[in-house]
């Protein structure tokens, strides 16, 4: 019996998915944009985020020492520097290094060289470059300088300077724009996808009101909630199955697009996240077209089955 | 069959019906006239428990209608066929999935279906328009389907409102001359009607109703207002 019923419900949803032709078509669109907003607000979440990160990882704070600065002295500060729990990873440049890399730097440019040369030796001292996991750190990790007394034995001597407090503004001022940027991106998703899944729910819902006549009748047969509700929840989960199928066909095009048109802006590509992500992205663009039209299509019914 | 005691059903300040009293057997094919606004279609959808009245009772054999749960409710539109002047099919399906429909509601298994459907389509002359839906059908053929699909389940009760009301008069007399073939098999059938032609090839019991009052109840009537 429940297998009969069940059978003859999705056979019934199908053929009324099939011939409304119009009104199908039409909330398959509708859907398609709510999903289309879904998986586009993904693709710029990643974008943000990777963005944000690389501006992260190219902020740094570095500590220049003086040039006759002993090496074990400074690798001493590079090791009380690593049990920061702020610091995320330290790098030595030496002396050695420093120079010639400057020299590399430089190397159309002969007078500078010449007066490198003029100086003799080398006046460059070595430098630790830092990263902070987070960059709201770098001030606690520049004030470790200050306020440590382990470093003011006799290591304090030997920082030339560090420069946090020539950066500040701008680390200050990415912090603030990291954080607004993630806390902006949230909001404007999650009002754009609660509109898109208003207009989806009201759609099905005019289309349903379309059928009030039709479930009355279904009524007066003598036909159960269950046996009237179930065809039109099937029809709703048909137009999340074909506009989730829409969008993601559609989406190909368009990541290639962005792949190889705003990779370099961007700095990723979209059409390699989109491949290497595609399972998730099309498990998440169907869960959310099945689920939305079978609550939307439940819902919807309720009020003509009440009485 | 059905008992109206005492009922009166008003719409906000308006009178529909006022102290109607109603006893219809089973087996009887009774008509009932009036004008528009007279108070048909309420007594129609007092029977069906569309509506409850406001004061008074009505009962189908011991059962108070208006009294049943949803479940029984359910139960009891099954032992009720419905025939209607803009004959409310369901436009998405085809005249032997209308039928069909009726069937599935009530549970029917799918040998049964098969083997009943092309019988009643037969009856009401339609078999060569089985997969036609309601939009390629005339009136007539589309009040025929709809008779098919009230009697397909074998109801105890018929009721038509108004089912000639859309029909020119030869569909009239072809879909009057159906109802009293089912009538004549031991169907109960109640028909309201404004068109006194009905009225006289019916030849049956006839209530007449004014402004929501029983005025008179003849055995053999005639088409009197």
């Amino acid at each position: 019996m429940f297998l009969t019923d069940t059978k003859r419900i999705i056979r019934s949803g199908y053929r009324n998915f099939v011939r409304s032709g119009f009104t199908s078509i039409s909330s398959i669109l509708i859907m398609t944009i709510t999903l289309f907003v879904i998986i586009s607000l993904i693709f710029i979440q990643t974008t943000l985020h990777n963005v944000l990160n690389d501006i992260k990882e190219k902020v740094d704070v570095t500590v220049y020492f003086v040039p006759d600065a002993s090496e074990p002295a400074i690798l001493d500060v590079k090791s009380a520097l690593a049990k920061l729990p702020e610091v995320k990873s330290i790098s030595y440049t030496s002396s050695d290094i420093a120079l010639s890399t400057f020299k590399e730097k430089h190397s159309n440019d002969y007078s500078t060289l010449q007066a490198l040369d003029e100086l003799g030796g080398n006046p460059l001292g070595a430098s630790l470059n830092i990263k902070a996991k987070d960059p709201s750190q770098y001030e606690s990790i520049s004030k470790y300088f200050e306020n440590n007394n382990v470093l003011t034995q006799g290591t304090l001597s030997i920082i030339d300077k560090v420069d946090y407090h020539q950066n500040k503004v701008v680390i200050d001022r990415l912090t603030s724009i990291i954080s607004g940027a993630k806390r902006l991106g949230f909001a404007i998703s999650f009002v754009l996808i609660l509109i898109s899944i208003v207009i989806t729910f009201s759609t099905i819902r005019l289309i349903i009101y379309m059928s009030r006549e039709e479930i009355s009748v279904m009524r007066l047969v003598g036909a159960g909630s269950k046996y009237i509700r179930g065809p039109f929840i099937v029809s709703g989960i048909l137009v999340g199955l074909v506009a989730s199928l829409v969008t993601i066909i559609l989406f190909i095009p368009i990541s290639i697009w962005l792949g190889n048109e705003m990779t370099d802006f961007i700095g990723i590509n979209l059409y390699t996240y989109f491949k290497s992500n595609f399972l998730q992205l099309f498990i998440i663009i169907l869960g959310s077209g099945v689920i939305l039209g079978s609550i939307a299509s439940t819902f919807a019914i309720g009020r003509y089955l009440r009485k | 069959m059905i008992y109206f005691n005492n009922v009166t059903k008003k719409y906000n300040d308006s009178v529909s019906l006022e102290d109607v009293n109603i006893t219809i057997a089973a087996g009887e094919f009774v008509s009932i006239v009036g004008h528009s606004g007279a108070g048909k279609t309420t007594i129609i959808k007092l029977i069906m428990a569309e509506e409850s009245p406001t004061i008074g009772t009505v009962f189908f054999e011991s059962t108070d209608i208006h009294k049943l749960t949803k479940r029984d409710l359910l139960h009891f539109r099954r032992k009720v066929g419905v025939v209607f002047q803009d004959f409310r099919l369901l436009s998405n399906k085809t005249a032997y999935e209308n039928i069909a429909f009726a069937m599935e509601a009530t549970g029917k298994n799918d040998t049964e279906i098969a083997e009943d459907v092309p019988h009643v389509l037969e009856l009401v002359d339609l078999t060569s328009k089985s997969l036609h839906f309601p939009y390629q059908l005339s009136g007539g053929e589309k009040q025929r389907l709809a008779i098919a699909r009230a009697i397909i389940t074998q109801p105890e009760l018929i009721i038509a409102d108004e089912p000639t009301g859309n029909l020119d008069p030869i569909n009239t007399s072809e879909v009057v001359n159906i109802l009293k073939k089912i009538n004549d098999l031991g169907t109960t059938i109640i028909l309201t009607t404004h068109n006194r032609s009905v009225i006289d090839q019916i030849k049956k019991r006839v209530i007449t109703l004014e402004n929501g009052r029983v005025v008179r109840d003849d055995k053999e009537g005639k088409y009197m207002i």
